[in-house]
């Protein structure tokens, strides 16, 4: 054994190897890790496409089944000459004169909203579904034109100013809870199938066995969300404003401020839920049991206002309801930062509680 | 420190290690000299992996001291993961990452040690640089794993099973690389089911079973250890239930002979006086040879004269 070599000189070489000429940024092991881990998740596409593709389509499939329309002209019949006349000066109305078994036949099946039937001496009866929010409607439309066709004239004269604005419609609600909603999936997601898969295949036991600093790999998880985070909400955001002229009334700072800390908090969430679990089977069916009750409690797709009083305390203790209200209060009321602390507390509260919580619990192997 | 231990690289004593019911390591002794290459042979199940994670500083022993490079993992953890090159058994590394991203990022765990590209000429991976991880063949991914081991420089090489479920090609061409790795002077620990990698890389192996070392040595004397230098085992088909056992012991230059499953096998010293005479012996017996064979005897057989069981029971 000519080659052997003895510990003191194997410990002397290392002192003398350890003069690292320092290392340039990118060959950082934070930077690295931050790296690989964007690679990844952009060579993915399965994750690419809920990520960025999914959340458009629903904006648009929703956005369009919801757009506001024009005033509806409701359809509505008459079964005398006379008082098809009168009706017809509603623009609103549009009547059709039937005879009274036709007429009968499309009330029922809502064909039209409302009858009008002439009764004795020149009295009318109207017949509609009051449960019907379009039979009322044609009621109340219904008895102008015919009081007035029969001389009434209104004591105070009033005139229409007609404002469409955006802000309240459908889609401008929607779009920030796709934004939060997205966030959420995106996170608890891209946290929990990636560290589970690794712990599965041993990789995390394989970077444990390197000097790799244990927190850098957390670390990264986040900084490379941060990352997807400007491409995530940017696309949404800008086919929100694009297509639909959703608009952003607050400061972008302070929605950049929102999605960051909603971002952390739910990656800090998906870590939490993926520290313990050995299969994607297991991390798969605890991530949709915490994510579903928010999808629909945190008033994604409608507001979570319609819950009873009861559970209001519960739900707005909800990440994701805190990151869907901060988002709607930025983009629609332009509220400003401090205007959202309450939101921004109880992101603050989750990301911090899980984190700690994450990091005891982190299983390596 | 003192001077008995200047010349071992890694002194593991009174190791011990349970898993709810079963005991893995049970009382193991082990001293690695530095500059050699140590094999760690066993079945599976052993107690191989979980004495190398220990000694790697992944597992932590339920009693026993283990002292690497001079260094301990209570106190020395960082300096130790520094100096250490570990490949551990079936890690998949992210099948989306090149091989050139994979050898990057391992590479900026260390603080000194060879650039990727150095790391994967070093392994012969070029021509793989910027493939994905997904689409190497199996000895291409074994040889990355080597590479990510090398890439800290180490003194101390790690390597549980690096060779199993590769073809015969791809094994000839990881032990070359090991061999390599070796000629620079530093130390090895391997495990392996694999008895002829052992008598090809090993300076000095112990053999494992039941999580206790039950032989310890050089290739070349564990197998003359069993006072036998060559194994002849013949088949005798249906007319072995009529041999005559103790009769072919007395054969001069047999050592032991044992019956399994129809085909008898017999440790030999001189085989150029054995075989002759064991023909005469079965013609006087009046059995007709089905089968005839020889080889000069490997670790294997000294793990079958130890323990009376093959490496692989499959």
């Amino acid at each position: 054994m000519s080659e052997t070599t003895a510990i003191p000189e194997i410990r002397a070489r290392a002192a003398e190897k350890k003069s690292p000429r320092g290392k340039t940024f990118a060959e950082h092991a934070l930077v690295q890790l931050t790296i690989v881990r964007f690679l990844e998740t952009l060579r993915e596409p399965e994750a690419l496409f809920w990520i960025f593709a999914f959340p458009i389509l629903l904006a648009a499939g929703l956005g369009l089944a919801f757009r506001n329309k024009p005033a509806e002209v409701l359809k509505i019949a008459a079964t005398s000459r006379a008082i098809t006349q009168s009706l017809q000066r509603e623009k609103l109305l549009a009547v059709q004169q039937m005879d009274s078994h036709d007429a009968e036949e499309a009330l029922r099946t809502g064909k039209i909203a409302l009858l009008a039937v002439p009764g004795e001496n020149g009295a009318v009866t109207y017949r509609y579904d009051d449960t019907n929010p379009e039979g009322r409607t044609a009621r109340m439309l219904a008895d102008r034109a015919v009081q007035q066709a029969a001389g009434r004239v209104d004591p105070v004269h009033a005139s229409d100013e007609i404002l469409r604005e955006p802000g309240s419609r459908y889609i401008d609600f929607l779009i920030p809870g796709l934004i939060g909603m997205n966030l959420m999936g995106s996170a608890i997601w891209g946290m929990g199938f990636t560290v589970v898969d690794a712990r599965r295949k041993k990789l995390l036991k394989r970077l444990v066995a390197t000097p790799m600093p244990k927190p850098y790999f957390l670390l990264a998880y986040l900084l490379s969300r941060i990352l997807m985070l400007v491409l995530e909400v940017g696309i949404v955001l800008g086919f929100g404003a694009w297509i639909f002229h959703v608009p952003v009334r607050g400061s972008l700072l302070s929605l950049a401020a929102v999605c960051l800390i909603g971002s952390l908090a739910f990656s800090a969430l998906g870590l939490l839920l993926a520290s313990r679990a050995r299969t994607i089977e297991a991390a798969s069916g605890l991530m949709n049991a915490v994510m579903l009750p928010m999808w629909i409690a945190s008033g994604v797709f409608f507001s979570a206002q319609r819950f009873p009083d009861v559970v209001q305390p519960i739900i707005k203790a909800l990440p994701l309801t805190a990151a869907i209200d901060a988002l709607r209060a930025n983009m629609l009321q332009g509220a400003n930062l401090v205007q959202l602390g309450p939101q921004m507390g109880v992101l603050a509260v989750w990301m911090i509680v899980s984190f700690v919580l994450a990091l005891k619990l982190f299983r390596w192997r | 420190m003192p001077a008995a231990s200047s010349n071992a690289a890694l002194r593991v004593t009174g190791l011990r290690k349970a898993y709810q019911d079963v005991v893995a390591v049970n009382g193991l002794d082990l001293e690695v000299r530095a500059g050699e290459c140590f094999g760690l042979l066993g079945p599976n199940g052993a107690g191989k992996t979980t004495t190398v994670e220990i000694c790697e500083g992944l597992t932590v022993p339920d009693s026993g001291e283990v002292e690497l490079l001079g260094m301990h993992w209570s106190s020395e953890a960082e300096q130790l993961r520094q100096r250490l090159g570990i490949q551990l058994q079936d890690t998949q590394l992210s099948e989306k990452l090149t091989v050139h991203e994979t050898l990057r990022l391992f590479r900026s765990f260390f603080d000194q040690g060879p650039g990727a590209d150095e790391a994967i000429a070093l392994v012969q991976l070029e021509e793989k640089k910027n493939s994905r991880v997904g689409n190497l063949s199996g000895g291409q991914k074994q040889r990355l794993a080597l590479a990510c081991a090398l890439v800290g420089d180490p003194d101390f090489l790690f390597l549980d099973e690096p060779t199993t479920g590769l073809d015969p090609q791809a094994r000839r061409q990881l032990w070359d690389l090991i061999e390599q790795f070796k000629s620079s002077g530093r130390t090895i620990l391997l495990t392996t089911h694999y008895m002829d990698e052992a008598e090809r890389l090993c300076e000095r192996v112990a053999i494992m079973d039941n999580g206790k070392q039950i032989a310890l040595g050089t290739p070349r004397e564990l197998i003359a250890s069993i006072c036998a230098e060559h194994l002849v085992a013949f088949s005798a088909g249906a007319k072995s239930q009529s041999l005559d056992l103790p009769a072919l012991r007395k054969i001069s230059g047999v050592r032991d002979v044992r019956s399994e499953k129809g085909t008898v096998e017999m440790q030999v010293t001189e085989l150029h006086l054995a075989v002759p005479a064991l023909l005469a012996e079965l013609t006087r017996q009046n059995i007709p040879l089905t089968e005839l064979s020889t080889h000069s005897a490997t670790l294997e057989d000294v793990f079958v004269s130890l323990t009376g069981r093959h490496l692989r029971d499959e």
